[in-house]
């Protein structure tokens, strides 16, 4: 396994090269598996750094919260998961991230086949200007997927998992911008669904929703975590604690505290944790 | 920028100054209801049970407040701890003010011209009461863990006493078998002391569980 020190800048790399990984990663003492194992992950914008000597290990079929001021790094953060950080020019970091025991670095994983397995939902809605159908089917059609039955039945079942194929079956054809902001947001997860990820990465899904949409999103969230790990990027402290297994808190770039949502929202371990969530901060 | 709440903080204050009260006058009602048992004085024990109703009432308004600070400012960690032992506090100061008013009560079933002069050891075991209950202040005041185990070991002193004056008191019912109703409603009053006590206790483990965020049993 690489060995990095923290802000070591020797250790640093440009984004896209990395060593090979190793086998899948059990947490200790139990049977939970996790999907990503990060370590002293940091990560620099040219000269200024915005991730510290992170170490985390994300179960799988579980709900990871993020929460944080703004800046503290937890959007750079999810986007270097699928290294979708990697289109900011001047990013740089050092440390691995294992996906599944799979450095995600390595030259065997392409960025493409990373992307596959680790979908992603942005704060505003953003399907393509094209029918539900189309928007849903993208994604499979991309890698190739030409048979209408095949993509009849994926559309179908997406549609069934984002939980919202009832309200959408009979107009299949129809622009998605035609839907609400909340329906739009789940013909998003339904079309990242679509190419059978393993995780889904959620960058504030509900910030633009209103409550009745953020409940729907929040519900479906417990839905898909029997079949995906989430990791879910939230200003809304009640929601990580509503439907998030575990939280992590950002500060300035550096993972404060990580542990069961139960435990960090009810008796926090590190007292800037406790400001943060009681709302006093400075 | 720098974020303190401070409306939520001043309410939180506030509510702690209700709690004060409600110690405060509870306090009181149980030293006032010692007072008329052992001066048999029936009109001031009328007046305690007449007056549990206003400690009634201000338990059902401070736990009015904490439920619209919970809707409100949904809390969470130490601020959510500190709202669910305000209720609990509460809720043992009410039941305190209660055994006042049940002493009351038998300074009125002992009526003003029984024959039986009141143990000295009721008085002792009231006065390490009344002790407790600024202890336990103290404690709430300041969350500071070091009265609440302080509590502890002022309840054990006070279970002690009770074991002792219920001892002698059985004793006299075997001597003084036409006393036994006078004796008994001596015996119930004790009985309600030690409970007191013992809600004094609870307020303490409530201070752990503030600050510690687990719960301990002080009343072992």
């Amino acid at each position: 396994m690489q060995t990095i020190t923290k802000n070591n800048q020797s250790a640093e790399r440009p984004l896209g090269t990395g060593v090979k990984g190793t086998s899948v990663i059990k947490s200790e003492g139990t049977m939970e598996q996790n999907v990503f194992e990060i370590n002293d992950l940091n990560l620099w914008y040219g000269n200024d750094q915005a991730l510290y000597g992170i170490d985390m290990k994300v179960p799988q079929n579980k709900v990871t919260a993020i929460i944080g001021p703004s800046g503290c790094g937890k959007s750079t953060y999810l986007k270097t998961l699928n290294r979708m950080v990697e289109m900011v020019p001047t990013v740089k970091t050092s440390g691995s991230i294992k996906y599944k025991g799979e450095d995600i670095f390595s030259n065997k994983y392409g960025v493409e086949d990373l992307r596959t397995k680790v979908g992603m939902v942005f704060q505003k809605p953003n399907p393509f200007p094209k029918s539900i159908y189309d928007n849903v089917a993208y994604g499979p059609r991309v890698h190739g997927v030409k048979k209408k039955a095949v993509l009849d039945q994926v559309v179908e079942k997406s549609l069934k998992d984002a939980a919202i194929w009832d309200e959408v079956k009979d107009r299949l054809n129809e622009n998605a911008f035609g839907l609400s902001g909340g329906q739009q947001q789940r013909i998003c997860i339904a079309r990242a669904l679509a190419i059978e990820p393993d995780v889904i990465l959620m960058d504030e899904p509900t910030s633009a929703l209103d409550p009745i949409s953020t409940l729907k999103v929040e519900e479906l969230v417990q839905e898909l975590k029997k079949k995906y790990s989430i990791i879910i990027v939230t200003h809304n402290m009640q929601q990580a604690a509503r439907i998030s297994d575990k939280t992590a808190f950002f500060l300035n770039g550096e993972l404060i505290e990580f542990d069961d949502t139960d435990k960090l929202f009810s008796n926090p371990s590190d007292k800037r944790t406790e400001d943060y969530i009681s709302g006093r901060f400075g | 920028m720098m974020v303190t709440r401070e409306h939520f903080s001043e309410e939180l204050a506030n509510l702690k100054a209700d709690i004060f009260e409600l110690a405060e006058t509870t306090k009181q009602a149980f030293m006032t209801a010692i007072d008329a048992l052992y001066a048999s004085d029936i009109k001031k024990a009328e007046q305690i049970i007449k007056e549990d109703v206003k400690i009634d009432k201000k338990e059902d308004e401070i736990n009015d407040k904490v439920m619209i600070l919970i809707a409100k400012q949904q809390p969470v960690a130490t601020d959510l701890r500190r709202l669910i032992i305000a209720i609990k506090i509460t809720t043992d100061l009410e039941r305190m003010a209660d055994h006042a008013k049940n002493i009351a009560k038998a300074t009125q079933h002992l009526g003003e011209k029984h024959p039986l002069s009141i143990h000295p050891g009721i008085r002792e075991m009231a006065d390490v009461a009344f002790d407790m209950v600024d202890i336990a202040k103290k404690a709430f005041d300041l969350e500071d863990i070091t009265f609440a185990n302080k509590l502890s070991e002022m309840d054990d002193i006070v279970d002690r006493k009770y074991g002792e004056l219920i001892r002698e008191l059985l004793e006299s019912t075997a001597n003084n078998p036409d006393q036994i109703q006078y004796l008994m409603q001596m015996a119930y009053s004790a009985r309600y002391i030690e409970r007191f006590a013992d809600h004094i206790t609870n307020i303490g483990e409530e201070v752990f569980f503030l600050v510690k965020g687990r719960s301990y049993d002080l009343n072992e």
